[in-house]
């Protein structure tokens, strides 16, 4: 029998536990242990960020971070953008500008276009680029994504809650 | 939900068509509750994983799977012995899905395994023991057509050879379209220009991989849920496979993370649904990248030759093509379409298109966007430009000067209907980009694309809530926005607001058959059977209102949503009215509408690109992007510019970046996204869009499919503005920085 790692963790605010095998990517026991599937395994060496996260404030592809590393850390994933069923400005942007298409390496954006933004609230075009290089989406062509995160940013500076 | 201004909009008679809500299907998107094909879980689910061959040509001498059998936590083991003999027409397909006795490229499946974890299934396909006589391989067209070279599929003749082929060889197909006179056409010419191109397979890339969960029960019927781009097409073939009939197999659409043409095939849902068959408990089988990369659909590397002719004032007498297209594995290039697409934008009277179909020890190609037409377009379309720069012509004007219009005949064959091919390069004359200056190392490159688009089969179903909220089913899976554009057509037919429409994906068990969504078909078919449907509706609600008001049905007309008298003299009944009534007019309300699409209307699409060459580095720098595609009638033009700029994206990495490199024995040394270069966003400016609309007089919108010619023009218009940038011209994709950097020293 393998032996498992038990990892306590805040995952979206919630206090979290779960079991898992030590070699297992955090991206997999997010979905199979915790069942937040939001974040996607595009292809489980760090170059696509659709497995993108927040831990301990940092952008982080949980398909590269072993589960057990997620010990007493603090976890954002999509699913916990939104508040209640308010939904967060950079969600409400992508809908409203249509910054998706099939839809899967969505996530991924919001959580990576949350960082830069909660970083820098006024980045210019090519800041949002180059934040977002680290995002493949094979749909779009990024026009509509890059437009949508600049929608964001004005509206969250007029709301005021960017952290400063 | 919100409307945007819509600057698109052209026909203000419209109420919903034409606008932009939000996508029904959005919420779930954002807030990553939508479930793509891995995100499903079922109770007692076991973990499939797939062995697969490390060799690109060879024989299996045998397959001992017991050792894998006898491992704690593994269920099932499967090899091609477990299912019937690959033969007859889908003799191709099955042998793909798994081998038997030959393995014909790298990544080609030979067992799959079920267990109860993901590290324990891997772990069984370590025990599962092999022996191949590995054989010499072939992995380009010249190396496969070569006196002497390894055949492929014993007795393969060449179908549509002249004379007839009596030996067999690794070219499967030939096929020739013909005109006029060339000997008289290349004669009148004043300037002939003739080139020999090469392009290399390129995937789709779609960031979701494969993915299939089966639960096969023990009365021999399996549940499948799966990412697709048709699940009627997954139950089809996972039947052919098996063996069965396709009534014992519900195929249920889980949300598609990209397709692109590669998610119309089948790879893992037979070998799930016979691996959860043995278990007697589900079986989910996700494919890594590497996976996806290494046995899934890439499309053809090719050689080609373009050989054309004009005066000096711009009129084409002659074009000479020829085309040889890898088919991976198994026959099925997409040569034909790209001998059919390349010439037909242009009136040309003397020509010869010859395309062969050439099997090699690849991963068998599967459809990419607009299939086969953006690498012939690469050939046509950069010796079109070397001739408008020869004669010294502006290459629109050179394109006005050949342009087929309606009436004209297509160089394939038919006589085109109303097309906005012309308007396309018009629009981009007219954009206020055509007259950016350049600057120092900057080109600009002009291309053109035709694609035909599909129509084929749908099916929809439209039922009508006690409250007068509306639901329509469809069987086509929504790849970027057609429930959207289904909710807007039914909300214009009905007359009420688009919020009441809820617009599903129905799976293969409760709504009519639908064709995969390709062929940029989905709002034109799937769309028009929701019209119908909807129709029907209407007919049933008049009768019904008749009914009430005890007059006949032709003194009621449908209105904004209201039955109304004609002549106004009772108070008009909306849809939730006749509905809350429904069990005193006969019931609930509901209609259902299939149809063989007719009517569809051929895509055109102009594009201008701008873009920078480094001379110390060879990099391509794009500054500015500029398309201007005939949509025929845009339903949601948001969506209908992300599928213009999608388009471009790809057919930029195409041109600038991405190939498969295989190594002398056959293996892919970059299956991965790191090696594999797609666009990211820092590499690619905003891609300026002109939705031309010239409705297609056969939808009763006027629409045309979107989704694929937008990627036919971009590899020559990339590869023109190069020329224009460097005076350069390259034939070889893709135009990376190294080939660049030569072409720049060769002085």
């Amino acid at each position: 029998m393998s032996t498992k790692t038990h990892v306590t963790c805040i995952i979206n605010g919630d206090e979290t536990d779960f079991l898992t095998e030590d070699g297992e990517s955090l991206l997999n026991a997010l979905r199979d242990e915790v069942g937040l599937t939001g974040a996607k395994e595009g292809c489980g060496t760090g170059d696509c960020g659709a497995c993108s996260i927040i831990m301990n404030g940092d952008l982080t592809a949980s398909c590269l971070v072993f589960a057990p590393e997620a010990q007493c850390s603090t976890i954002v994933t999509v699913e916990g953008l939104a508040d209640g069923d308010h939904l967060h400005p950079l969600q409400q942007c992508f809908l409203e500008g249509a910054a998706l298409q099939c839809g899967v390496c969505t996530p991924g954006f919001l959580v990576a276009s949350k960082v830069l933004l909660d970083r820098n609230p006024n980045p210019d075009d090519t800041e949002i680029r180059y934040a977002l290089a680290g995002n493949l989406c094979r749909c779009t062509g990024y026009d509509k994504i890059v437009r949508a995160v600049k929608e964001a940013a004005v509206q969250l500076r007029e709301n005021g809650k960017v952290q400063a | 939900m919100t409307i945007a201004e819509d600057p698109a909009t052209t026909n203000p008679g419209y109420k919903w068509v034409g606008t932009r809500p939000i996508r029904p299907d959005g919420f779930e998107k954002v807030t990553g509750r939508a479930k793509f094909g891995a995100d499903l879980y079922l109770p007692g689910m076991l973990h499939g994983a797939v062995l697969r061959s490390p060799h690109a040509h060879a024989k299996i001498l045998s397959i001992d799977t017991s050792e894998a059998e006898a491992m704690a936590g593994v269920k099932s083991v499967i090899t091609g012995d477990d299912f019937p003999p690959a033969m007859g027409k889908e003799k191709d397909m099955a042998s793909n899905t798994i081998a038997r006795d030959k393995v014909l490229y790298e990544g080609h499946v030979v067992a799959a395994v079920a267990a109860t974890s993901r590290a324990q299934a891997r772990a069984a396909l370590d025990a599962i023991k092999v022996t191949y006589e590995v054989l010499p391989h072939v992995l380009t067209v010249d190396q496969a057509m070569a006196a002497g070279a390894p055949v492929l599929h014993d007795g393969m003749l060449t179908k549509g050879s002249e004379p007839a082929a009596t030996e067999p060889s690794n070219v499967a197909s030939r096929v020739i379209y013909q005109g006029g006179d060339l000997d008289k056409g290349f004669a009148e010419a004043d300037v002939v220009v003739e080139h020999e191109f090469t392009t290399k397979p390129v995937h789709q890339g779609y960031i979701e991989p494969h993915a299939a969960v089966a639960d096969t029960t023990p009365d021999g019927r399996s549940t499948v849920w799966c990412s697709s781009q048709g699940h009627f097409a997954m139950r089809t073939y996972s039947a052919q496979v098996l063996g069965w009939d396709s009534g014992r197999i519900r195929v249920i659409p889980a949300e598609i993370g990209g397709g692109f043409g590669g998610k119309t095939v089948i790879y893992l849902e037979p070998l799930a649904i016979k691996l959860s068959q043995k278990a007697g408990r589900p079986v989910k089988i996700v494919m890594s990248r590497d996976e996806v990369f290494r046995a899934t659909g890439p499309t053809s590397g090719s050689r080609m030759t373009a050989k054309i002719g004009a005066t000096k004032d711009g009129k084409i007498t002659a074009a000479d093509v020829h085309l040889w297209f890898e088919a991976g594995a198994y026959a099925g290039s997409p040569v034909g379409a790209a001998a059919m697409c390349c010439l037909a934008p242009y009136k040309v009277e003397n020509f010869t298109i010859e395309g062969f179909d050439v099997v090699v020890n690849k991963p068998r190609v599967a459809a990419y966007r607009a299939p086969g037409a953006p690498i012939s377009g690469f050939a046509v379309e950069s010796v079109m430009d070397e001739i408008a720069k020869s004669i010294g012509m502006d290459p629109i004007e050179f394109r006005l000067a050949n342009v087929v219009e309606e009436g004209d005949t297509a160089t394939y064959g038919p006589k085109f209907p109303r097309i906005g091919y012309k308007e396309t390069l018009e629009a981009i004359k007219n954009h206020p980009n055509y007259q950016e200056p350049l600057g120092p190392n900057q080109g600009r490159g002009i291309a053109v694309g035709f694609w035909f688009n599909a129509g084929m089969n749908s099916s929809a179903t439209v039922n009508v809530n006690e409250d007068g909220t509306v639901n329509v089913l469809t069987g086509s899976p929504d790849i970027g926005g057609s429930r959207a554009s289904m909710a807007l057509m039914a909300a214009e037919e009905l007359g009420v607001d688009v919020a009441r429409i809820s617009p599903n994906v129905a799976d293969t068990a409760t709504v009519g058959f639908n064709d995969v969504t390709g062929g940029s078909r989905t709002t034109l078919a799937t769309g028009g059977a929701v019209v119908n449907a909807c129709r029907m509706i209407i007919e049933d609600l008049r009768g019904r209102a008749a009914k009430q008001w005890d007059v006949a049905a032709d003194q009621v007309e449908w209105v904004d949503g209201q039955a109304q008298m004609v002549d106004g003299s009772q108070p008009p009944l909306s849809l939730a009215d006749i509905a809350k009534g429904w069990a005193r007019t006969g019931g609930p309300i509901a209609a259902s509408a299939s149809l063989n699409a007719r009517g569809v209307g051929a895509g055109f699409s102009t594009q201008m690109c701008d873009l920078e060459v480094d001379p110390e580095t060879g990099v391509v720098t794009i500054v500015r992007y500029t398309t201007a595609q005939d949509a025929g009638r845009a339903i949601h033009p948001s969506y209908v510019e992300g599928q213009f700029q999608g388009g471009v994206a790809q057919g930029i990495g195409w041109a600038l970046n991405e190939e498969y490199v295989h190594n002398a024995d056959g293996v892919m040394e970059n299956a991965g996204f790191l090696d594999y270069r797609m666009p990211v966003a820092s590499d690619l400016p905003m891609i300026d869009t002109v939705i031309v609309e010239v409705p297609n007089p056969g939808h009763p919108y006027g629409v045309r499919g979107v989704g694929e010619v937008g990627i036919v023009p971009p590899l020559a218009a990339v590869a023109n503005a190069v020329d224009s940038a460097t005076g350069k011209r390259i034939c070889h994709l893709p135009l990376s920085p190294i080939r660049i950097l030569d072409a720049l020293l060769e002085g």
